[in-house]
């Protein structure tokens, strides 16, 4: 496990540059006062600061009160934000954050299979937990929304799709060995058209894709 | 079987260049001052004879709503939020549009704005959809480098931002005023209605929610024409539709078709059919997991459209198609999005609060059979007491699936429940 004691929670907490560039972008979208529009993104923003600085990504405490100094808002109102939005990792997590959907369309296709496998390659007996050496968090999610291409097992950011028992712990083999494989569906089809190639917009041509 | 020359998303599935240049040569961009030069009224006509209903999940008539908006801006902004917030399960549409046509949802923001009054956009996304916000970004930044959104948007004269903010991880901001309140920078947590966000909505100010295709199908609409897109489909529910099939089938996939089409038709045509054919269907949820599940009986012959599976006591919601086989425990099927509603209440609504974690545990027994048989006539009702009870919709949709397993496959429920007392009573006499 994890340090996830609070002695784990850093003294403080700043907006980096490359943060504090991003902060002056997102503020401009909302109007003037409404501010608190943007309480998501620097919240994402922290998060991903903290899992460049310290490998893993999450918000401690003084994140969360920086983000209110930012915005004028009282800390409480940030908390509350914080604590209501799954993807916002009130604890740290490992290197890498594999979030398994096991909803009833991932179910169906063998959510279970990954799991197990997951399980395995990582030695994690519970949810949210860490693995000893630090480099995986395993979070169950709900529907992540590309159930045609179920299972899905996010790593981070990245989709891997269609899904298995073998896939997932050769995807994990190559996470340990410092390799990122590349996103999508692990059946190697097309996005979301049916295994063997799409059977629609076949009589259609136009600009290849890049 | 719709032609190709029929539908809409010309890349569904990314075969093409998603960015402005790969749109323009799709369609996109086509015309499109020529279509804000008609005016709102004429657009927002248009819109309503096109027949065209929300593609969110609710089915209310998009032009309808788009005249709901105050006739002229007053001292209040109008805005346009475009619900991205794709999280019903079962479905993956909209992430479809953002990542491979992008630029159709962009043109249907400016299009749908100008007849609004809007001059500002947002586009909630979900948060999970990363990568999906980086291609969506990269097209809006193209739109504004080629002058076609921004100041004098394509040269009207209208002046458009669109913005994209990203959600993180809550179903209940698909709920339109609780992803307002998210913009807003609050908890998801869904208004009270009336006031409606036409009147009161974003920022107080008038707003309207559309879902992402409805949207995206805007301007294609209005290039082709209300006929065109009327004459597809069956009365009262016009045009095409994304369908996602999942589940049991041997290939699942999206597809774009005519609503009407056979629920057996789109399963036989497009996802290569049910996992060891018909006959082994046991049942499929037919949009989204909101809506009651249908047994194999119904399946054989209903049609995919609003009406047709309203009459069969379910819905089309985001026309997701969830397959399950005769291998499927249908118990535990459901018990699981009973799980995903427990975990999805935000919690304001007691009936929901409460009672999304205590049907949650009764279908956890029932997946056993540790119950005895009259609780299954008390879960009933206690999706009753539920069902209409609460601020949003979600308390409904955790109720439905239940009452569709109640409906249509008691006698399984009841059988597990035997099972399990012989089982234990083997024990019992055995101890």
């Amino acid at each position: 496990m994890a340090d996830t004691t609070p002695q784990a929670e850093p003294a403080h907490f700043a907006f980096d540059d490359e943060s504090n560039a991003a902060i002056a972008k997102i503020l401009a979208r909302y109007p003037a006062g409404k501010q608190a529009s943007a309480v998501l993104p620097l919240l994402d923003l922290a998060q991903r600061q903290m899992g460049r600085q310290t490998g893993s990504a999450w918000v401690p405490r003084v994140a969360m009160d920086e983000i209110a100094r930012v915005l004028a808002m009282a800390p409480i109102r940030v908390y509350e934000v914080a604590t209501f939005y799954l993807m916002f990792n009130t604890a740290p997590v490992g290197k890498f954050h594999l979030q398994v959907c096991t909803t009833t369309p991932c179910w169906l296709r063998g959510s279970d299979e990954v799991v197990a496998a997951c399980r395995k390659a990582t030695g994690i007996a519970g949810w949210k937990e860490t693995s000893a050496d630090g480099l995986f968090t395993m979070t169950e999610v709900e529907c992540l929304g590309g159930c045609v291409n179920a299972p899905i097992l996010q790593v981070n950011d990245d989709f891997y799709e269609d899904m298995d028992g073998p896939r997932t712990e050769a995807l994990l083999a190559a996470l340990k060995r410092g390799e990122v494989p590349q996103p999508g569906s692990m059946s190697g089809r097309q996005a979301s058209a049916p295994e063997g190639g799409p059977t629609t917009l076949t009589s259609l041509t136009f600009t290849p894709a890049e | 079987m719709l032609s190709d020359q029929d539908r809409i998303f010309t890349n569904l599935y990314g075969l093409h260049d998603w960015r402005l240049a790969g749109a323009r040569a799709r369609g996109d961009w086509d015309g499109t001052a020529a279509i804000l030069a008609r005016g709102r009224e004429a657009i927002v006509e248009e819109m309503k004879a096109s027949g065209l209903r929300g593609r969110g999940g609710a089915g209310f008539p998009t032009g309808m709503k788009w005249s709901f908006m105050p006739k002229t801006v007053g001292d209040r902004p109008h805005y346009l939020v475009v619900n991205a917030d794709e999280s019903e399960p079962g479905t993956c549409k909209d992430r479809d549009i953002i990542r491979h046509d992008p630029h159709k949802l962009i043109e249907g923001c400016l299009v749908a704005s100008f007849a609004m009054g809007a001059n500002a956009c947002y586009i909630y996304i979900r948060g999970e959809f990363y990568n999906e916000a980086l291609h969506l970004q990269a097209a809006i930044d193209e739109a504004y480098a080629a002058g076609l959104i921004g100041r004098n948007a394509c040269g009207s004269g209208f002046d458009f931002d669109l913005y994209l903010h990203r959600g993180a991880g809550a179903y209940i901001c698909g709920e339109e005023t609780a992803l307002i309140e998210s913009l807003e920078g609050k908890k998801g947590m869904p208004r009270l209605k009336p006031p409606f966000p036409a009147a009161v909505g974003l920022y107080g100010c008038p707003t309207t929610v559309n879902n992402v295709e409805s949207i995206a199908v805007a301007p294609t609409i209005l290039r082709r024409g209300a006929a065109w897109f009327s004459a597809l489909g069956r009365p009262k529910n016009a045009g095409t539709k994304l369908f996602c099939i999942s589940g049991h089938v041997n290939k699942p996939c999206n597809v774009e078709e005519e609503l009407g089409i056979p629920l057996r038709e789109l399963i036989d045509t497009y996802a290569g059919g049910v996992r060891g054919g018909w006959d082994n269907l046991l049942a499929v949820i037919p949009g989204g997991s909101s809506v009651p599940v249908l047994p194999k009986s119904i399946c054989d012959t209903v049609l995919m459209d609003f009406d047709s599976l309203r009459e069969v006591r379910s819905g089309l919601g985001t026309a997701a198609v969830i397959v399950m086989d005769k291998s499927t425990d249908i118990i535990k099927a459901i018990a699981r999005l009973s799980q995903f509603y427990k975990h999805e209440s935000c919690g304001q609504c007691t009936p929901c609060r409460e009672g999304t974690g205590w049907m949650m545990r009764v279908m956890n027994r029932m997946v056993e059979g540790r119950a005895e048989i009259d609780e299954i006539d008390t879960l009933e009702q206690v999706t009753r007491q539920i069902e209409g009870h609460t601020i949003c919709a979600l308390g409904d949709a955790a109720a439905w699936p239940i009452q569709g397993l109640i409906r249509h496959f008691r006698p399984v429920v009841e059988e597990r429940i035997h099972a399990y007392k012989a089982a234990h009573a083997v024990r019992m006499a055995a101890e």
